[in-house]
């Protein structure tokens, strides 16, 4: 079936719009009709592999009950979660901790949807999927007095697709640890859509574990967040055992004088392709970023990073290093590793480096000369090329124990 | 000298080997026996380090001929990781740095590798960290270097440290140590000298390659032996280190040309 079908008859399936994002609704629909399906012609989508996006759309959009919440770690005591479950309805009936509140329909109407078209991602096919059928919202701002760290849970339901959307402003001066948690599931595909206001002197550690861990699980996911002066901004990320994903992290300083960190690690095997296409925007001087990709590819596996960078006049003093490792593990597997910055202003500090290798001769037959089998000295190495990332996300995150999957799925 | 085989830790027959297809061993024979403290010197590029790699199993290095024999085994037919279960320890001259790897877990799963092979019960975490920070001792060694990655960002002589405890650890029968004294100062060479004295067991043996007298002032050898051009041209005793560092290396070039006119 060609593509144009696919989505139209897709678009036609989906409930009429309503609620609160009835005007997003019909803006991502009208977007879709509109442009519909993207091609290997279009730069940002060349390399993906389309049988596997298509899961997106002839998959049904939930329509049977299961409880997931019994299937998970015990939480932290000094952390609160939500568990987005998009059969019950839970959006709107959250006991939410002294320090986070819910936006009211004005705070709502007043922000969002701002966020997505100042990171220039307002007509991606990745946020126009996500409006056209994400039906309900969870908006919530994080208050200076909030001292606990925060896990948002979203589990996906076998042999449907699901779509969330989740706005969060940090307000002035405030902190909050986020513990983002994706879980895939047998022939199933999700796609999310996170907005972050981070105001003013806001902190936010940001983790995310995006683990698909099944059979045919896709996961689509845009981060998009607008950074006010002063603020931080730390994005630490794993992708691990999806058959597709794409992880859009679309960050805007947009007064410059802020702080960016992003350590990202990606791993595939099998036949699985994950890509990360990066943008982070200076819109004022003085702004500083560090960007770690990394990336593992085994087997007949693909990875793909594209990373931009732009610092256009305005951002003088701007100080940028964007680094991309990867590892490639077979012959049959495959890297694509893009770095593209564009550079207008001319005082300012900007590196970037990409390296593809193998796991490195010397350091194996170290390990070796010390009477470690080569299985072993493998997996330690494999370890110490995680922890890089790893080692960044929140405590809570070593109970979701992806780092055994890790080890045991990349031989 | 040789004696009875029972003695002999390693022996090296005519070993000829090359990397990346250039031949570098020309023809090494060396005798090790229990007991027994050899120095190796020679200039750069004699094929010091390529013997000791060869000996220890790097998969650049190739033998084309000869034989090296540990306790009566020929290890050329054995893995790197086999050749350092039953006994043979190579401490680097740049030991390597591994990001990730914490050196605590890395000294454990060596320790306990070793341990294996000799039908020892393997250590638990518990039991290895009273372990290691009693032979951390022995290299005046801070414990808190066990907590770091792998020779990451160690200075130079805390490299060395850390190759001499694992030395402890493993308690190899024949230990060939690549200019362990190379980036040291003398506080530092000391300690280390003083840690590879006290290891020495009868039952054991050590290889030094060396540039420098001043670490054969700290461990007295028995055996000198000069490398050049991939062989062993002279054997000496101590006395022959400290004829060398007076006059140093001219003398092989000397020989060359007497032969070059001979022929």
């Amino acid at each position: 079936m060609k593509s144009s079908t696919i989505c139209r008859e897709w678009l036609n399936s989906l409930p009429p719009t309503q609620g609160c994002l009835e005007k997003e609704q019909s803006l991502g629909r009208e977007l879709l009709s509109k442009h519909g399906m993207p091609s290997n012609k279009d730069e940002a989508w060349r390399l993906c592999n389309f049988n596997r996006l298509n899961s997106f759309f002839s998959l049904p959009i939930i329509n049977k009950s299961e409880d997931v919440k019994s299937k998970f770690p015990n939480k932290d005591k000094d952390s609160e979660r939500i568990i987005i479950n998009p059969n019950r309805n839970q959006f709107l009936n959250i006991n939410l901790p002294n320090g986070i509140e819910k936006l009211n329909d004005k705070e709502i109407e007043e922000n969002l949807g701002k966020i997505i078209k100042s990171t220039k991602v307002k007509n991606d096919l990745s946020v126009c999927l996500n409006q056209a059928s994400s039906a309900k919202l969870l908006a919530l701002k994080v208050k200076s007095s909030f001292n606990k760290s925060l896990e948002i849970v979203i589990p996906s339901i076998k042999e449907n697709s699901i779509s969330t959307r989740v706005f969060l402003i940090v307000e002035e001066g405030a902190k909050l640890d986020l513990l983002q948690v994706f879980l895939g599931n047998n022939n199933s595909a999700q796609n999310h859509l996170i907005e972050i206001k981070l105001e003013s002197k806001g902190e936010l550690t940001h983790g995310l574990i995006s683990l698909g861990e099944e059979k045919e699980s896709s996961s689509i996911c845009t981060v998009a967040v607008e950074q006010s002066k002063n603020s931080q901004y730390s994005l630490h990320s794993i992708h691990h055992g999806w058959d597709y994903a794409r992880f859009e992290p679309r960050i805007i300083q947009s007064e410059g004088e802020a702080s960016t960190t992003i350590k990202n690690l990606q791993v595939t095997k099998s036949k699985e392709q994950i890509a990360t296409h990066s943008l982070i925007r200076f819109e004022g001087p003085n702004g500083k970023l560090d960007q770690l990709q990394k990336a593992v590819a085994s087997e007949y596996s693909h990875c793909i990073f594209n990373g931009s960078i732009e610092v256009p006049q305005i951002a003088q003093k701007t100080e940028a290093a964007q680094l991309s490792r990867n590892l490639l593990l077979s012959k049959h597997a495959r890297i694509d590793a893009k770095p593209e910055l564009e550079i207008v202003a001319d005082d300012v500090r900007c590196t970037h480096g990409a390296t593809v290798s193998q796991l490195q001769d010397e350091e194996l037959f170290y390990l070796l000369s010390r009477g470690i089998d080569n299985e072993h000295a493998n997996s330690l190495l494999l370890k110490g090329y995680y922890d890089e990332v790893i080692s960044y996300l929140p405590k809570s995150s070593k109970k979701w124990n992806f780092v055994k999957n890790l080890m045991n799925d990349i031989k | 000298m040789i004696q009875s085989t029972s003695e002999t830790i390693l022996s090296i027959k005519d070993l000829h080997a090359s990397v990346e297809d250039q031949e570098i061993l020309h023809g090494v024979n060396l005798l090790v026996k229990e007991g027994e403290i050899h120095a190796i010197m020679g200039r750069n590029g004699s094929g010091k380090s390529t013997l000791s790699k060869v000996i220890a199993g790097h998969p650049s290095y190739k033998v084309l001929s000869g034989s090296i024999q540990f306790k009566g085994i020929n290890i050329l037919e054995l893995a790197p990781e086999e050749r350092a279960r039953i006994g043979i320890f190579l401490g680097f001259q740049y030991p390597v740095e591994i990001p990730g790897v914490s050196n605590l877990e890395f000294l454990r799963v060596a320790t306990n590798s070793r341990r294996k092979e000799l039908l020892q019960s393997e250590l638990d975490t518990f039991e290895f960290e009273d372990l290691v920070k009693e032979r951390m001792k022995i290299v005046e060694m801070d414990p808190a270097f066990l907590e770091r990655s792998v020779n990451e960002g160690f200075s130079g002589g805390e490299k060395k440290r850390n190759e001499i405890l694992q030395m402890a650890l493993l308690e190899p029968f024949i230990s060939i140590l690549d200019e362990t004294d190379s980036g040291l100062d003398i506080d530092a060479l000391r300690i280390v000298a003083s840690g590879i004295n006290k290891l020495a067991q009868p039952s054991s043996a050590t290889i030094l390659i060396t540039h420098y007298q001043r670490l054969l002032d700290e461990i007295t050898p028995d055996f000198v032996h000069i490398m050049a051009d991939g062989k062993i041209i002279k054997t000496g005793n101590k006395e022959l280190a400290i004829d060398l560092e007076k006059s140093g290396y001219d003398f092989i070039d000397n020989n060359k040309k007497d032969k070059e006119m001979v022929n």
